[in-house]
């Protein structure tokens, strides 16, 4: 009988994920897609009415998975940073560069979700309380990165210093995390966490989950999918670009 | 459910604003996201192959 070995480090090259990343980003996209279907049915259909906030409550289903997604992309892309320093593999600053964009996007839209739920129920679009503050500097951080990356010609010498600004900036994430526990703040406390209870009712919760999964599964797309074209970018001047092209 | 009408729906029990807002921003962002990594791409390629076709052409 003849095995079939796959060798995973194929896929550690630029050129061997650049394929792989083809094939995949459209199955991510597909189970998003499905996954948001199921999420937004729950979310408007399936969900009770809020006993304190009637249906402005429903904010919830897209600001606590955006929210998430921008603190979790964070630490995905400094971990491929780091990465990147570390073992000197391009393919894992490259991945870095590709994940920064949409956690930006993230970021912008936790901060905008969460403005437009503080309106009706806090009376304000904005205060300067830990929580919100923190999640701005966030913003910053994405947004320093992407400039950096752009500023430095060598993308090489542009990787490490990028690293080492979204190493640096890990510490700003359990901030965000843990800050409507440390100070008193305006945001309420989470909803959600592995150590207790959640505290609300089940379909509210299915539907966050289901909302959750649906965006993790869109940020992998959306990853795969750009970091096609860095690498593209960054290795055009190989024979395989050349023949991928044609 | 607990929606009597459609107009009910949409009116979101006088939340409309801030609901639809909210889902309706993350829609955006997300759609011009993909026609952005969609564009960066198809640019890229391009400038790719203009690029050889002139190296052919120059030897």
């Amino acid at each position: 009988m003849k095995t079939r070995v796959i060798n995973w480090f194929k896929f550690a090259s630029p050129q061997g994920f650049y394929f792989l990343a083809g094939r995949m980003w459209p199955w991510f996209a597909v189970l998003s897609a499905i996954l948001m279907v199921v999420g937004l049915w729950i979310s408007f259909f399936v969900a009770p009415t809020d006993a304190q906030q009637g249906q402005g409550y429903r904010i919830i289903f897209v600001h606590v998975p955006v929210s998430q997604m921008s603190m979790l992309i964070y630490l995905v892309m400094a971990a491929w940073a780091g990465l990147g320093l570390a073992f000197n593999t391009r393919l894992s600053a490259m991945m870095a560069s590709a994940l920064a964009p949409t956690g930006a996007l993230f970021t912008f839209l936790s901060l905008a979700t969460g403005s437009l739920w503080g309106k009706p129920m806090w009376g304000t679009w904005w205060v300067w309380d830990a929580r919100l503050t923190s999640e701005l500097i966030l913003l910053f951080l994405y947004l320093g990165f992407l400039a950096l990356q752009s500023s430095i010609d060598d993308p090489r010498r542009a990787d490490k210093a990028c690293a080492v600004l979204a190493l640096v900036g890990v510490v700003n994430v359990p901030i965000i995390y843990f800050s409507v526990v440390w100070w008193n703040t305006l945001h309420q406390g989470a909803s959600v966490s592995l150590t207790s209870a959640p505290s609300m009712a089940a379909p509210m919760l299915a539907g966050m989950l289901v909302m959750v999964l649906a965006f993790w599964m869109y940020a992998i797309a959306a990853a795969l999918a750009r970091v096609r074209s860095i690498i593209l970018d960054r290795e055009r001047h190989t024979e395989w670009v050349k023949h991928a092209v044609e | 459910m607990q929606w009597n009408s459609v107009s009910e729906f949409f009116a979101m029990g006088g939340y409309a604003f801030y609901v639809w807002g909210s889902f309706g921003i993350t829609a955006l962002v997300v759609a011009v996201e993909m026609v952005l990594i969609r564009a960066r791409r198809r640019e890229l390629i391009e400038q790719i192959r203009t690029e050889l076709a002139s190296q052919r052409t120059s030897p």
